[in-house]
């Protein structure tokens, strides 16, 4: 198997350009790449796609000055920093500043239902133009969508997601990029290891190529590009 | 009864609709409340939406930063439990693999139709798994209180955007437990601290009042 280039957080940063579809593994930020994030972030980047299942953790605002206080996490960090034009997400409640980004139309918001959302994304990666979905049916998510009747059932057409660029955040990935998760960190991680041209995965440590051993890759380093994260 | 004892006073009503080895998903809120009443003989298996079966309390002053619920916030899991990602987590929802979901709702109808996820001009949190859920898990069981404020929330029709098109099985509240028929909703069990006119009035969907009908507790 071909060694992976091992890659510092700033030269994966760097990967991304403005205008990009950014896919940004995590739950609540619990899975995100932190590193990479930070390193974005100094970049500046703008007008960034981002796939995502949620806006991250958002600043706090205080009630009685009106500013917003704290820190924001996961993909919170990029909308903080006004790097965000677009975000496809199921949940945002926990990001006060993206809902107001939203609502003075500044960034562009679509929540897809989560199920349908990983799924859009496993289609994305596994050469599929679609599939057909009950989530939704007779509900505001279904406009505009091809509605089909299967064994007396209505479902939804849902297109693929695919992106220029993904940050996965693994747990131990060896020198050939393959990968494993820790806890519920997987998520949206594996599925979005898939979708994109570009793949980088962070590891919390990285170890020889083969140590973790092929019954235990869950994420086959043949979908990774770049390794980000251990010792160097 | 106070806002406490009447959250407590639904999650144990819905504790008694699961059953040993049942596997459910809980919504936040309320919900979360119901596996402190169930009875010591009936074990259930907790699914978190992002990735995991097995679902506990996390292990206070000890919290692992690898775990955490579908709330975000910190969690463990049984030494039994498995993890996974969202692909298998919301096949295990929309395959008829979980038993039952309990959550929320603003509004409920007499169609079974459910809407908890938007308040158009006002709060966009988004559906998270919800419109999964309320689609996937054989039964739905909203757990809310009965009115919002007085305001029916129980009502002829929805007005509120849907979160799902006729899921709804079962509505418990503090005044009673309902189900949804294809003749509309019937009520099977009421809380005696109220008359059945009361809590029709609380209503705007029409009760039928179940032959059988029984107190709550």
């Amino acid at each position: 198997m071909a060694k992976k280039q091992h890659i510092t957080a700033q030269q994966a940063a760097d990967l991304v350009k403005d205008g990009m579809t950014v896919m940004v593994g995590g739950f609540m930020a619990n899975g995100t790449p932190e590193a990479i994030i930070d390193e974005i972030v100094k970049n500046r980047v703008k007008n960034l796609t981002i796939i995502c299942n949620d806006a991250g953790w958002g600043r706090k605002k205080n009630k009685t000055t009106g500013e917003y206080e704290g820190n924001s996490f996961g993909v919170g960090k990029l909308i903080e920093n006004h790097q965000v034009k677009k975000i496809i997400a199921s949940h945002v409640g926990l990001n006060p500043e993206l809902g107001e980004q939203y609502t003075s139309g500044v960034t562009e918001l679509e929540l897809v239902p989560q199920g349908t959302l990983a799924e859009r994304i496993r289609c994305g990666g596994s050469g599929l133009g679609g599939f057909y979905t009950p989530t939704g049916v007779g509900t505001a998510i279904a406009e505009g969508k091809e509605v089909k009747v299967i064994n007396g059932k209505e479902y939804l057409l849902e297109l693929p997601l695919h992106a220029d660029i993904a940050l996965i955040g693994g747990h131990i990935v060896d020198k050939s990029g393959n990968t494993r998760y820790i806890g519920s960190e997987r998520n949206f991680n594996p599925v979005m290891a898939m979708a994109a041209d570009t793949v980088v995965v962070f590891g919390e440590k990285i170890v020889e190529a083969g140590e973790i051993g092929p019954d235990y890759v869950e994420t086959p380093g043949i979908f990774v590009d770049y390794i980000v994260g251990g010792e160097a | 009864m106070d806002k406490a004892n009447v959250k407590n006073f639904i999650a144990a009503r819905v504790a008694k609709e699961l059953h040993d080895g049942d596997i459910v998903n809980l919504g936040i809120g309320l919900p979360t409340l119901v596996p402190h009443f169930l009875d010591p003989s009936v074990h259930i298996i907790l699914q978190s939406e992002n990735g995991f079966v097995g679902l506990k309390p996390a292990e206070e002053g000890n919290e692992n930063p690898h775990i955490v619920n579908s709330g975000g916030t910190p969690a463990g899991i049984a030494h039994d439990g498995a993890f996974f990602g969202s692909d298998t987590s919301f096949a295990i929802i929309r395959g008829g693999h979980v038993d039952a979901t309990v959550l929320g709702a603003l509004q409920v109808d007499e169609k079974g139709n459910i809407a908890n996820w938007i308040i158009p001009g006002k709060m966009v949190p988004g559906m998270g798994g919800a419109m999964d859920l309320v689609v996937g898990a054989k039964k739905v069981i909203v757990a809310m209180e009965h009115t919002n404020k007085g305001k029916p929330k129980i009502l002829k029709e929805c007005t509120l955007p849907l979160t799902a098109k006729g899921q709804v099985n079962l509505i418990i509240t503090e005044m009673g437990v309902m189900e949804v028929t294809p003749d509309g909703i019937v009520l099977k069990e009421y809380n005696p601290e109220f008359t059945l006119d009361q809590i029709q009035d609380a209503t705007e969907a029409t009760l039928i009042i179940a032959d059988d009908i029984k107190p709550m507790i």
